[in-house]
């Protein structure tokens, strides 16, 4: 490698050294190369399957069904009635998510960072076992759970609560509990990874200067959450405006999310251009959203995938 | 006092803390338990706890062909995506932990990127490409598909490993007359293999459990497990699911076991 020839180098003068840097920037060029071997395969594979057909999806929605430039397939977005409600009920749904997240959230990644450190990881199985379950099986269980004769309602009516089996399922609150539950692991690995790596020497300078549990925690323990409670925030909220599985089985028909109209766009319609102006769109916010964190924070949202 | 931190606080003044983390925790693991005790039970009706026991709904889930196919093809497509997603996960991130490529930041962040971008955008993207080249409702179109999003997650493992590995023992290898493959298979791989384990086991994970996109690339005779459960959730639930479900539980907890396991010794 490169140690013994700066040895060399010193040693050689003038026109040596010319011979030996040249060497060098040749022997880095290889190595350089040789690197660039051992990603091309996962590059090309990522360039064909998303950079390419993302690019077509691009490309296309420029077009009208004439096959004339036009920006039409964006310009309905703001026109037609019902484009306009998919926007407002996906943020609406992700919004409230995403609170619901912070809210069930915050307390357990506090718990867990709190905990000893056997407890925590214990208690960690119970956030990654879910993590890893598949969408499907999850949201199944919630449609067993919450639908009109399942086990919510049955139990409420045999305890005497309703009379009325309560709707759940198949409408926002389905959609909004299964996909809580989903999404709750993203906030939490990357809320409690952070909340770790506090300093709880801060913590005690603080009660030992006289602050009360409640002051030390408000003041100095919740402002050093922040940046991690943002990373979950961020992307829970991301992930929530492209969700498809969940509000699909749970919305009943009734709750027509973003991804839910791209499929319904492209597979029942077979317009692609406004599908794909729908998938630009859907992008473009996505990314800026990321970016606009990390250029406030200075952080990657997507630590969440590494932490956990 | 609560033992490791040292704070001055005591358990009992955490009480309400623990309550509150303990009914989310079972808020988290509720369904999934939930959905295991069902798969036993006897009735079509959806009744917890379930008056009689039985396995009838494994028995339709094993007896149906058309079950036992969707069953083999997820099996095939996730071993092959293991296949291959776990040595180019492995290479680029080597590539990638060297750091001295001048694009490196952006590379990462393009072989990361089926993290963030939106999945049903890729299904439908995907599904456009395939549409041209004649691998819609093939298995080779399944594999490529879910190797690119499990690629990320071999390539974040491996990486992980990697950064807690000393290169320079590689380097020694190699000054001792080691060539690069046998540097790299005898000295750097049997160090950060759990790391390589732990990344092929994500990705069978993730392409067992890829539903979007699946929807999109197959069908006829090869509709993946998934897709053929969705449809299924689309039309009424049919208890046969739990079952299935309770497999597809079993199947992550044993992964995820194995997982951890490697990872404590490593």
């Amino acid at each position: 490698m490169s140690a013994p020839s700066t040895l060399l180098n010193e040693t050689a003068g003038g026109a040596g050294r010319d011979l030996n840097a040249q060497a060098l920037r040749a022997d880095a060029r290889r190595e350089s190369l040789r690197l660039l071997a051992l990603l091309a395969p996962s590059l090309f594979l990522v360039f064909a399957i998303i950079i390419v057909p993302i690019g077509w999806l691009f490309w296309l929605s420029l077009y009208d069904e004439n096959g004339a430039l036009s920006a039409s397939n964006y310009g309905r977005f703001f026109e037609q009635a019902s484009y306009i409600k998919t926007f407002i009920t996906t943020f609406k749904v992700a919004f409230i998510v995403t609170g619901a997240c912070v809210l069930l959230g915050y307390p357990l990644a506090y718990m867990l960072s709190q905990l000893p450190r056997r407890a925590a990881s214990i208690c960690l199985i119970f956030v990654i076992l879910p993590f890893w379950t598949s969408v499907l099986v999850r949201t199944y269980a919630w449609l067993v759970i919450l639908q009109r004769k399942g086990l919510i309602n049955s139990w409420l009516i045999d305890l005497g609560v309703i009379s009325q089996p309560l709707s759940l399922a198949n409408n926002l609150s389905g959609v909004v509990i299964g996909m809580t539950h989903i999404l709750l692991p993203f906030l939490v690995l990357p809320l409690y990874a952070s909340m770790k790596t506090i300093d709880t020497d801060c913590l005690r300078a603080g009660m030992n200067l006289g602050a009360g549990p409640v002051a030390t925690f408000r003041q100095i323990f919740f402002p050093l959450s922040l940046p991690g409670l943002a990373s979950g925030v961020v992307i829970v909220f991301v992930l929530c405006l492209g969700f498809f599985v969940t509000p699909a089985l749970m919305g009943g028909g009734k709750v027509i999310m973003w991804a839910m109209r791209m499929e319904q766009t492209t597979s029942l319609y077979s317009n692609w251009g406004a599908g794909a102006a729908l998938g630009v769109v859907l992008l473009v916010v996505t990314l800026a959203l990321l970016g606009l964190f990390q250029w406030l924070l200075g952080a990657r949202a997507t630590g969440v995938w590494s932490s956990r | 006092m609560s033992g490791d931190i040292g704070l001055p606080i005591s358990h009992r003044q955490r009480l309400w803390l623990y309550a509150l983390g303990g009914l989310v925790l079972l808020f988290l693991i509720a369904p999934s338990v939930i959905i295991v005790i069902m798969s036993f039970s006897d009735s079509t009706l959806l009744q917890f706890p379930p008056q009689q026991w039985s396995l009838r709904w494994y028995e339709t889930y094993f007896g149906s062909l058309e079950w036992r196919d969707a069953t083999i093809v997820s099996v095939k497509v996730a071993v092959m995506t293991v296949l291959v997603a776990t040595p180019l996960g492995t290479t680029a991130a080597y590539a990638i932990n060297r750091g001295t490529l001048r694009f490196n930041g952006s590379i990462n962040a393009l072989l990361t990127a089926s993290l963030i971008i939106p999945v049903i955008l890729i299904g439908i993207g995907t599904f456009f490409l395939y549409a041209r080249i004649g691998l819609n409702n093939t298995l080779t179109g399944l594999v490529i598909a879910h190797t690119v999003q499990a690629l990320p997650l071999v390539v974040l493992t491996v990486l992980s490993g990697l950064r807690s590995y000393d290169m320079n023992q590689e380097r020694v290898a190699r000054s001792l007359g080691a060539g690069r493959v046998a540097a790299f298979w005898q000295v750097t791989m049997p160090q950060i293999r759990f790391s390589i384990v732990s990344g092929g086991l994500f990705a069978f994970i993730t392409s067992f459990d890829e539903v979007v996109v699946s929807l999109f690339i197959s069908g006829g005779e090869t509709t993946t497990l998934t897709r053929r459960m969705f449809n299924a959730l689309r039309d009424q639930i049919d208890p046969t699911i739990a079952a299935i479900s309770t497999c597809l539980i079993v199947l992550s907890v044993l992964l995820l076991s194995v997982a951890q396991v490697f990872g404590r010794r490593h």
